[in-house]
């Protein structure tokens, strides 16, 4: 943390008596081929203005016309977060100049927004809250100013308006959240409930999921709200946190000096790690919303809700319960297995294949995520196959290989992408379970080393580990452990 | 060859199927026109020779192939120059879009041009469709071809004098609150607003949305009826472009108009109007009861807030609508050093006065603390007059009153004093606030021999209702030019 925040500081017993109050305002795109008003492609990283036409550079004369898609990823959206959907809503301007804007009035939702007054649970220390949303809207993402990287960036800025008119929905909750850290469980929770109904990728560094929170504090006990401050630019999770801390202690610091919270908006400056007022001059605004004359109110009848809800995918939280409930795994398992909706379907394929849920769970947990970890990649693109592990857990059951050959087997598969059954074959993996053929082998290993078999006669049982390793090594891992415990036991015993 | 200003659509397509002028030839004939007038008149802003000649080979084509020829097939028309044409310039009449080039048509446009017509270029306008008499223009005003000293109306006053003086045979207008049926009132032709969301506005250059409309101007009915066939119907770019089916507006216009019962509002006959102009449109009406109709006295009792209300409404929209001419993406752009500074004199140079003014007027309209007294009451005494109307039509099936209460004016004669100039549109904004339809006709002129227009106001989407009257009218009182 740099200087600047240091300075801050304050000591625990003066934070202590302080409640933060924080909403959050999130603008999340949405998972649509084309733009909300136009055809143009919504698709990230294209070279700039290639995505663009008459309609989303606010030409002269064209028109906005709604895609329909948008409008129902929002209407799932809204139902998945409990609100309450609007039969009638209705677009309107919002107007102000920036070279970014084209129009010079961004298309967003004001007096009629599409949804409000829904609800969504965070866990936060073991446990549960109910973290209001207050509405629910759609509207228009504008152009991106492009400061840098130009040869006469010093003297020009340059407008690459691809992201102009991508479908966005605005998502503020309520301001319910008291610290930081729930802050981060609400974010984190809302982002599991978009990508799990497909409504967005929330992919921060792509800018398809961006945060700014409403701040205030309030000595604890106290029943009003303190003055608030918009925190903007928190975009990304390890940000937002950071943010928020600094922001808290830093009214709490105004507070305990005798000074007042200034209504304004701040900008989170990453590379100071502090929030800095936004010029007066850059938020002076009356936006002058009015109805957006170019577009009719947008009607959403009780069937296309209906329609909607009934497609609605199973949601996180629904699916963590269904998972400690019909899979009997711990509430752990079931957290981890649900995390992304990608991740529980990979899981469920699994079971599907025939493998046991909590051998799939920990094959997954131990083997398959640390892989994929490593490897930087998503589950979505694992190299094993759900029914290939399937396979290989279905190897590992039935005795057909050692637990530990599982691993080097499973090692294979992900670099290789081949099958289990065939790796065990050409490796020569397969579990010798061959009762006489191990007692040899035991009775060998005995006898090369009578002075650990008299140790261990004599009451050292930590000797027997070492039998156990010299069979093992003598098979490459392969013996059954189970029938080298029982043999090595008799035969020590025995003599 | 007939008499040089004659030409419909309908002998247009006579003459081509006789083989007595080819399209070519009528092109020719129409630029040659434009060269001679327009100097004078300044209706033409732009030419667009090259796309003319194309389109005239098409037809001249289709002819030579005997194949059947589409609806305006070989029909000259302007376009006023606040709808997009690709390729041409279009400047709204305005300094800010100088150089402005579109890459796209207009859905209108195209339609004009997939029904066989012929596009010769841009007519003048006030700036942005903001005025009354075409005199704010920023490339000079339009001079009326009846009264060259006078004013042909606004703001489509280039279209108006072009199909008036012909030098074209259809111009497309837009009408806010008046002006192409005003502009057709001076010039002495038929001008047709349609119902909002009868014809697509994609293209169209917005100055307020909930109130523009694009129409036709004509020689006769007959051929603005033509037009409106070819440009009415639902518009995958507009969505406020009504699914209402498209009925053969030139086959509507034979019905009978017997026993139509024709409202006469009191409020439109008030102080403020011209005597002759009185004298013409009173015996307008009666000459309609000859024809059948039922006279019924009527009121609409909140036609007094009207003008209040249009400027409120026309203004707030045109504030944000004009936000887009800042100077970055297209158009005039000041040099500055700073971006404030940019917007600040690309918008203090690019705009004339009459545009500045309404911008600020709409500003104010929808600022915090004044919304709700001006725009939000202005919305709610817009639904009153409309109401007002959808009342009137329970007891009659059309509405009569004046186009203008004053013949056109001297150029220059109200330039100095803005309110007197927006009275101009005392009888037009009504019908713009409600959304209905309505069409200027030609009936009769002053002593001095200046045009009278009669305005017929009709339910929405009754176009057909509205045309049918106008062209009995027109055939009964021998207006028709
Ligand atoms: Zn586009």
């Amino acid at each position: 943390m740099s200087r600047a925040a240091e300075e801050t500081r304050l000591p625990a017993s003066v934070l202590s008596q302080y409640e933060a109050v924080i909403g959050l305002e999130v603008h999340a795109q949405l998972k649509t081929q084309t733009k909300i008003f136009c055809a143009c492609s919504t698709r990230f990283g294209d070279p700039p203005n290639q995505n663009t036409c008459p309609v989303c550079l606010g030409l002269p004369g064209t028109l906005p016309v709604l895609n329909r898609r948008a409008l129902e990823l929002a209407l799932r959206a809204a139902l998945a977060l409990h609100c309450t959907v609007h039969e009638r809503a209705r677009f309107a301007r919002k107007n102000y100049f920036y070279p970014d804007l084209p129009k010079g009035y961004q298309i967003s939702m004001y007096e009629l927004p599409l949804a409000t007054g829904g609800w969504l649970e965070i866990e936060h220390d073991g446990t549960t809250k109910r973290i209001g949303i207050t509405r629910l809207h759609l509207e228009e993402d504008a152009g991106k100013s492009l400061h840098e990287g130009f040869p006469d960036s010093d003297r020009y800025t340059y407008l690459d308006f691809n992201r102009c008119g991508v479908p966005l929905i605005e998502i503020v909750s309520e301001p319910d959240l008291r610290s930081p850290a729930e802050a981060y469980a609400y974010l984190t929770a809302l982002k599991q409930v978009l990508e799990y109904t497909e409504v967005s990728d929330c992919n921060m560094e792509e800018g398809s999921l961006r945060c700014d929170a409403n701040v205030s504090v309030r000595r604890r006990g106290a029943s009003r709200f303190g003055t608030k401050t918009e925190v903007k630019n928190l975009n990304s999770f390890r940000y937002l946190q950071r943010a928020l801390e600094y922001e808290i202690e830093r009214q709490i610091a105004v507070l305990e000096s005798g000074g007042q919270i200034e209504q304004e908006t701040r900008l989170w400056n990453l590379a100071a790690a502090r929030t800095e007022p936004m010029r007066s001059k850059e938020f002076a605004h009356d936006y002058r919303y009015f109805p957006e004359p170019d577009l009719l109110p947008v009607r959403v009848p009780a069937a296309l809700q209906a329609e909607i809800l009934a497609a609605m995918p199973e949601l996180p939280a629904a699916r963590r319960q269904r998972f400690q409930r019909d899979y009997g795994l711990s509430a752990y398992d079931a957290s981890v297995l649900t995390d992304t909706r990608a991740r529980a379907d990979y899981f469920e394929a699994v079971v599907r294949a025939g493998a046991a849920p909590k051998a799939a769970s920990s094959w997954i947990q131990t083997e398959l995520l640390r892989r994929l970890n490593d490897a930087g990649d998503d589950i979505q693109n694992s190299p094993v196959a759900p029914e290939a592990l399937a396979e290989l857990i279905a190897l590992v059951e039935a005795g057909t290989i050692t637990a530990a050959s599982g691993k080097k087997v499973f090692a294979q598969m992900f670099e290789t992408g081949k099958r289990a059954a065939a790796i065990v074959a050409a490796e020569g993996l397969s579990q010798i379970n061959d009762v006489a053929e191990l007692e040899r082998l035991c009775r060998e290993v005995i006898a090369q080393h009578p002075e650990n078999a008299a140790k261990y006669r004599a009451g050292n049982e930590g000797v027997f580990k070492f039998f156990v390793g010299q069979v093992m090594r003598a098979t490459r891992g392969q013996a059954n452990p189970q029938l080298v415990n029982e043999i090595l036991q008799r035969l020590l015993r025995q003599e | 060859m007939s008499a040089p200003t004659a030409w419909t659509v309908e002998s247009v397509r006579r003459a081509l199927t006789a083989k007595q002028i080819s399209a070519r030839e009528l092109t020719d004939e129409f630029f040659r026109r434009i060269g001679e007038r327009n100097p004078e008149l300044n209706a033409y802003l732009a030419l667009c020779p090259e796309r003319a000649y194309a389109q005239a080979d098409r037809i001249d084509r289709q002819v030579a192939r005997g194949a059947s020829l589409p609806l305006l097939a070989g029909v000259p028309v302007a376009i006023k120059d606040v709808i997009s044409t690709a390729g041409i310039v279009t400047t709204c009449g305005s300094r800010i879009l100088q150089n402005y080039i579109p890459p796209y048509d207009a859905t209108a446009v195209t339609r004009l041009e997939q029904a066989g017509a012929i596009l010769l270029g841009k007519t003048n306008c006030d700036e942005f469709a903001m005025g009354s008499s075409n005199e704010n223009s920023a490339y000079g005003p339009v001079r009326n071809p009846i009264a060259p000293d006078r004013v042909p109306g606004g703001s489509s006053g280039g279209s108006a004098a072009a199909v008036a003086a012909g030098l074209a045979v259809i111009a497309l207008g837009t009408d806010t609150g008046g002006s192409i049926r005003q502009p057709g009132a001076l010039c002495g032709i038929p001008a047709l607003m349609p119902t909002y969301g009868r014809v697509s506005r994609y293209g169209l250059i917005a100055f307020a949305s909930s109130l523009d409309r694009i129409g036709p101007f004509g020689r006769t009915v007959a051929d603005v009826a033509a037009a409106l066939t070819v440009l009415a119907g639902e518009d995958a770019n507009d969505s406020t472009c009504a699914r209402t089916p498209v009925p053969d507006y030139t086959a509507e216009l034979h019905k009978p108009v017997q026993g139509m019962r024709l409202g006469i509002p009191k409020e439109y006959f008030g102080a403020g109007m011209d005597p002759a102009v009185r004298q013409r449109v009173e015996q307008a009406i009666q000459q309609l009861a000859q024809l059948g109709c039922t006279i019924e006295h009527i009121s609409l009792p909140h036609t007094d807030y009207a003008i209040a209300t249009y400027y409120l409404v026309a203004t707030a929209e045109a504030s944000s609508n004009l936000a887009r001419y800042d100077g970055v993406r297209f158009g005039f752009r000041a040099p500055a050093a700073s971006l404030a500074e940019m917007y600040r004199r690309t918008r203090g140079q690019g705009f004339g006065q009459e545009v500045k003014r309404r911008i600020m007027l709409g500003t104010y309209a929808l600022s915090a603390g004044y919304y709700e007294a001006y725009y939000l009451r202005a919305q709610k005494v817009r639904s009153l007059i409309a109401r007002d109307f959808a009342e009137a039509f329970r007891q009659v099936d059309l509405i009569v009153t004046p186009t203008s209460p004053v013949p056109a004016f001297r150029l220059g004669e109200r330039t100095s004093d803005p309110l007197q100039m927006y009275l101009a549109d005392i009888y037009t904004v009504t019908g713009s606030l409600a959304g209905l339809p309505g069409i200027s006709v030609p009936c009769g002129t002053t002593p001095e021999g200046l045009p009278v227009g009669l305005q017929i106001l009709g339910p929405h989407f009754e176009e057909a209702r509205v045309l049918r009257l106008a062209h009995a009218f027109e055939r009964a009182s021998g207006f028709s030019s």
